[in-house]
């Protein structure tokens, strides 16, 4: 059993929480502007993913230990102790219908809770691309076999790992039973039966790394992030392997937003959870290119539905800047105002100000692999 | 008895203390290990009962040929060591 160290969460104190590198992170606001680090845990291990549960407080970490596989522990609502509980796990015999090997996890990527109808139900998404259902808070998860025996999956393959993996699982709150689950690379996948079917989507998003005839193929897509407003969740947003992309029809079919400067290359997108129109954005250079575009680091933000961005700069360093921001390392909170983004740096940034201007937390962490602003109702 | 022993680099994270067990081959000394500590089973196997890409297993000094199936033979007297592989970083 892991300890957090150093003093629980002060009450109500806005929280984020930094998953990285070599440990689990936690930040929080002392006063307008000034931000501390109060906690850490799991000090030397590598945490891919982690989750606040809106509805119970309970908190996630996912490990990937290098030696030693995927772990998930769990600590309860104002406990500093936290508890491995069972990993997503494949059947025997789970094979990637190539080679006739069956496969294991290698990384657990995205981990979802359901709505408050279902308050023990977590989604969890992996590398090499299950998803995984548990109905008990962790204690035990089944592979949602309805996605995985998908003839489609043979055409679904690795982007940026050797392997896809399910990165983005959004959980429509007005219907707990239907979910968007985004897969690199593998598309953009609904559920409207909380798993027992599922309808491949994504018509308009482009894939220009592939041959000319499968460019709109839609089970190769590579949708590094996928972000759907919480109060409009028709709107839809795809940070993709080849730009930035719209859906207002609950994914169905998407708008590719052209033209934004710096770039349309990147890995993160954040939806203000009450405005669809507005959401923010990290670019990159390119995909062999993956740096801030003249080393200046910044972020794009459009308030008018991608019709319009504005480059955000303020606090940002402007020359030398080698950030990477991975895809689930930018998070809005929950009022739609705080913003924090981390880098494969080291670096962390947050804005009080909806990204008008930023302040520096640390020039120093191990790569940051996700964060999350705690949602206001976690205890 | 054969004995198992495991990194110290495992006790960070779940108790595993040196254990005497028997066995003609390591899967089955390893079952009953994993018997009496069901959660280390996962940090030794991956999901689908292989040894871990980056886990090493010798016998009496000798690294493990069979990592599928952990068939390698045991003697009465054998001692098990369970390694971190450098090739994990």
């Amino acid at each position: 059993m892991a300890t957090d160290t150093a003093r629980l969460d002060s009450d109500g104190a806005a929280t984020l929480r930094v998953a990285t590198r070599k440990g689990l992170f936690t930040y929080q606001q002392q006063a307008p502007g000034q931000w501390q680090l109060t906690r850490s845990a799991f000090i030397g291990d590598p945490v891919s993913m982690l989750l606040t549960d809106p509805r119970s407080g309970d908190r996630y970490a996912a490990l990937n230990l290098g030696h030693f596989g995927v772990k998930l522990h769990r600590a309860e609502p104002g406990s500093d102790q936290w508890r491995e509980i069972a990993t997503p796990k494949y059947p025997p015999g789970a094979g990637d219908g190539k080679d006739g090997e069956g496969v294991s996890v290698e990384q657990l990527w995205a981990l979802s809770p359901s709505g408050a109808d279902r308050p023990g139900t977590l989604w969890a998404g992996t590398i090499p691309g299950g998803l995984f259902k548990s109905e008990d808070r962790g204690d035990s998860w089944q592979l949602v076999e309805s996605l995985w025996q998908r003839p489609e999956r043979s055409e679904w393959f690795g982007g940026g790992y050797d392997q896809p993996g399910i990165h983005s699982i959004c959980v429509d709150p007005r219907d707990s039973r239907r979910l968007l689950v985004a897969i690199s690379c593998g598309g953009v996948w609904e559920t409207r039966d909380e798993g027992d079917s599922w309808r491949l989507l994504g018509e308009g998003l482009r894939a220009e790394y592939m041959p000319p005839e499968g460019v709109n193929a839609l089970a190769v897509q590579d949708p590094h992030c996928l972000a759907v407003c919480a109060a409009a969740p028709d709107s839809a947003w795809i940070q993709h392997h080849n730009g930035i992309f719209h859906s207002a029809d609950s994914g169905v079919s998407w708008r590719e937003i052209s033209g934004v400067q710096p770039s349309s290359f990147g890995f993160a997108v954040a939806v203000h959870p009450q405005d669809p129109a507005t959401a923010w954005f990290v670019p990159g250079v390119k995909d062999e290119c993956r740096l801030p575009v003249d080393g200046r680091l910044v972020v794009t933000r459009t308030r008018d539905g991608g019709d319009s961005f504005e480059v955000l700069d303020s606090g940002l360093p402007q020359q030398h800047a080698y950030d990477l921001v991975l895809r689930h390392a930018l998070d809005v909170d929950a009022q739609g105002r705080q913003l924090a983004f981390g880098s494969t740096t080291g670096n962390l940034w947050l804005s009080e100000n909806q990204g008008d201007h930023w302040h520096c937390l640390s020039t120093h962490l191990p790569p940051i692999y996700a964060l999350r602003f705690d949602p206001a109702a976690a205890a | 008895m054969i004995k198992v022993s495991f990194t110290p680099n495992l006790n960070r994270h779940l108790s595993c203390p040196q254990q005497d067990v028997v066995g003609d081959t390591v899967a089955q000394a390893l079952q009953m290990v994993f018997a009496g500590n069901p959660q280390l089973q996962g940090y030794i196997l991956d999901d689908q009962g292989r040894l871990r890409r980056h886990v090493a297993v010798f016998v009496d000094g000798q690294m493990i040929l069979d990592r599928r199936y952990l068939s390698d033979r045991l003697q009465a007297d054998s001692t098990i060591y369970i390694a971190q592989a450098l090739s994990g970083g």
